[in-house]
């Protein structure tokens, strides 16, 4: 793997309120290449969107990064002065969001918001940057993009409004992404364009892209690796297939069982007990120890470290190489 | 199981009036405007069974759930349940009966329930209104009961709905609708707010208290892959119209409509068998101007002149000229199969 675009290291985020101190991102490491799609699973509060939001500087107060790193091609950005932060923004990193019709200024024409963008980060001029703005929305599959760049955002569907999102992120040439559930709001059948779009912009453009969100036929479809997260950690990451297919952490093993397929007919789906844990009571240990049908003295102890398994990183106890031979074979 | 069926829909029909006010009409010289959100719509669901209809956003599916249990009038067709029909002005004393077997389920657990109550007088409004159970000590005992039905403590009955989880308040809601002994329940989207490990857990108390109860459902939902698991037989819904009727398994197996076919292409593959995908064209157009004749016809790979021309009517649970004119292969979807 060629150097990465992006590199997260043990960063922790933390909400300062007046009864206690709450840990939303507790030491999440991950990197992604260029061109790479890394795709971050979980359930709501598991702090996907939080670590989207720290790697864009975006965490605001009371809310902040209190430890581990963020770098941008080598470059470190999670302790810049808010205004050098704001010139990487939009530059180097873009965020997408779930929502098109709230990204999008419901006062401003489409094309507006898209040349003032790119006359925000790139030197051009009026027409240069319409021009650009055009070939922007060819690029991201708006028919007759020179008639509907003077169009309002409540003049385009939402699948529509979805691309023009994306043709904002677009417009500096960012090196990374951040695509926050850039699907959920959408229908199946437009889902998949939208889906099918990113995937062909990251590979295209060799950009560096996180896709956060909470559906696994959406990362299966388009991630190459994927992590799982559970209340603010990772619980495994790894290729796409294997993690999809042979779920090791027994969160991600339930988490999978739990989702409706098309091809199975179970008779019962999967079903983890419990929910996930409030940020203000998050158990001593492995944070999934209550809800774990394997938990051992240890998991209550003790919080386990990501450890390297069959190409993968898993943070479970069970499958440390002590209790790897005794246990990971009852777990199958 | 009775020879008719439980819940009977003929060729319902809802008009919304979306004309501009009649002032901007004489200035602009508009002319009234009408949408069609339901589109004469026909099927019949078993006691027992639970009968999906899927379809994207604005195609009529949560009209067509409000105008089954009577929340939004019809401006056509006819409604029978349990042999009473729920729009005969004579049949008032009968349908005021039957109110009481028949509840909803909503999508959104945190707007459907009220914020000021707490959850055991939330449950037992419907008891009270009913006068399912007499005397307070006995309504106090229901609630306990329905409480641990849906896997709930009876002391959280104390509790008000903002100290529950989504998937907690949707168990309240689950409760409060089997309150009334209910034995038809309409789901709207009951798990789409929801994450899927808690997804799974109330599809699959759903699916345990109708095998105790032999509750009827009319599930709605957009997402195919819980249909499949909920379902006995599935409508799939386009623009106000059935496209397509027929068994669950049948339906995955062998969907026989394009739109079918297009709407389980679309969704994404899990298994990573590596499918070829026909890319999916389009999106669903605006309901003021539907297109002409078949409103599938704009986004169908199929359509030919007379698609363009003439609405089709339901053959065999399919309502499509290629299907009826043997123009569509009916090999089953590989990957499907």
């Amino acid at each position: 793997m060629s150097e990465p675009v992006i590199s997260v290291r043990n960063l922790q985020v933390e909400f300062v309120t007046r009864r206690a101190t709450l840990r939303a991102i507790d030491g999440v490491s991950f990197d992604i290449a260029k061109g790479e799609v890394l795709g971050v699973v979980g359930e709501s509060g598991a702090g996907k969107s939080v670590t989207g939001a720290a790697i864009i500087g975006l965490i605001e107060p009371p809310g902040r990064i209190s430890g581990g790193e963020i770098l941008l091609n080598g470059r470190r950005i999670d302790n810049l002065p808010p205004d050098e932060m704001r010139k990487v923004r939009g530059r180097k990193v873009a965020m997408i969001f779930q929502d098109p019709l709230t990204s999008l200024n419901p006062l401003f024409r489409v094309g507006e918001q898209l040349i003032e963008t790119i006359r925000t980060h790139l030197p051009m001029n009026e027409r240069q940057a319409r021009d650009r703005a055009i070939e922007l929305l060819t690029e991201v599959g708006i028919p007759a993009p020179e008639k509907r760049i003077d169009g309002y955002p409540h003049e385009f569907s939402g699948g529509m409004r979805q691309r023009v999102v994306i043709a904002l992120a677009l417009c500096a040439e960012p090196d990374f992404i951040v695509a926050d559930e850039p699907t959920t709001a959408l229908d199946v059948s437009v889902q998949a364009q939208i889906i099918s779009l990113i995937k062909k912009l990251g590979r295209e453009r060799g950009m560096a892209v996180m896709l956060v969100t909470h559906d696994m036929g959406v990362i299966a479809e388009t991630a190459d690796r994927v992590a799982v997260m559970y209340a603010g950690r990772v619980a495994e990451i790894g290729p796409v297939r294997d993690v999809v297919q042979r779920p090791m952490h027994p969160y991600a093993k339930g988490l999978m069982g739990a989702i409706p397929t098309l091809e199975a007919s179970a008779e019962r789906l999967v079903q983890i007990p419990g929910s996930m844990p409030r940020l203000s009571s998050i158990p001593q240990g492995c944070a999934f120890n209550p809800r774990c049908a394997h938990a051992f003295a240890r998991c209550f102890i003790e919080q386990p470290a990501p450890l390297p398994v069959e190409g993968r990183r898993v943070a479970c106890h069970l499958y440390e190489a002590d209790m790897a031979a005794k246990t990971v074979e009852s777990v199958r | 199981m009775s020879p008719r069926p439980y819940v009977e829909v003929t060729d319902l029909r809802k008009t919304f009036d979306v004309s501009k006010p009649w002032l901007n009409r004489v200035i602009e010289r508009s002319p009234r405007q009408f949408l069609k959100a339901v589109d004469g719509v026909s099927f019949d669901i078993k006691k027992g069974e639970t009968f999906a209809l899927v379809g994207e956003s604005g195609s009529g599916k949560s009209t067509v759930a409000k105008m089954v249990v009577g929340l939004l009038g019809a401006s056509g067709g006819e409604v029978t349940i349990d042999g009473v029909s729920m729009m005969d002005p004579n049949q008032r004393a009968q349908r005021a009966q039957l109110r009481r077997r028949m509840q909803m389920i909503f999508q959104d657990p945190y707007a459907s329930l009220n914020p000021r109550w707490r959850v055991d007088r939330i449950i037992a409004e419907p008891i009270r209104a009913f006068n399912v159970v007499e005397g307070e000590a006995n309504i106090v005992a229901r609630v306990g009961e329905l409480l641990t039905l849906v896997g709930l403590h009876p002391d959280d009955g104390r509790k008000f709905p903002h100290e529950f989880s989504g998937g907690q308040r949707q168990r309240v809601a689950i409760a409060r609708a089997l309150a009334s002994n209910s034995d038809f329940i309409v789901c709207d989207e009951p798990t789409s707010a929801l994450d899927v490990s808690v997804q799974a857990q109330i599809l699959n108390l759903m699916r345990d208290l109708q095998q105790k109860f032999g509750l009827t459902y009319l599930f709605i939902s957009h997402n195919l892959a819980v249909v499949r698991h909920m379902a006995t037989r599935i409508g799939v819904m386009y623009l106000g119209r059935l496209v397509e009727v027929s068994d669950s398994k049948e339906m995955f197996a062998r969907p026989r409509h394009p739109y079918t076919r297009m709407l389980l292409d679309a969704v994404p593959d899990l298994a990573m068998s590596g499918r070829q995908r026909i890319p999916v064209a389009g999106e669903i157009p605006n309901p003021i101007n539907p297109p002409t004749g078949c409103t599938f016809h704009p986004r169908c790979p199929l359509a030919n002149e007379r698609c363009r021309a003439e609405a089709p009517a339901a053959i065999d649970g399919v309502a499509c000229h290629a299907v009826a004119e043997g123009r569509i292969s009916a090999a089953p979807q590989p990957a499907l199969a």
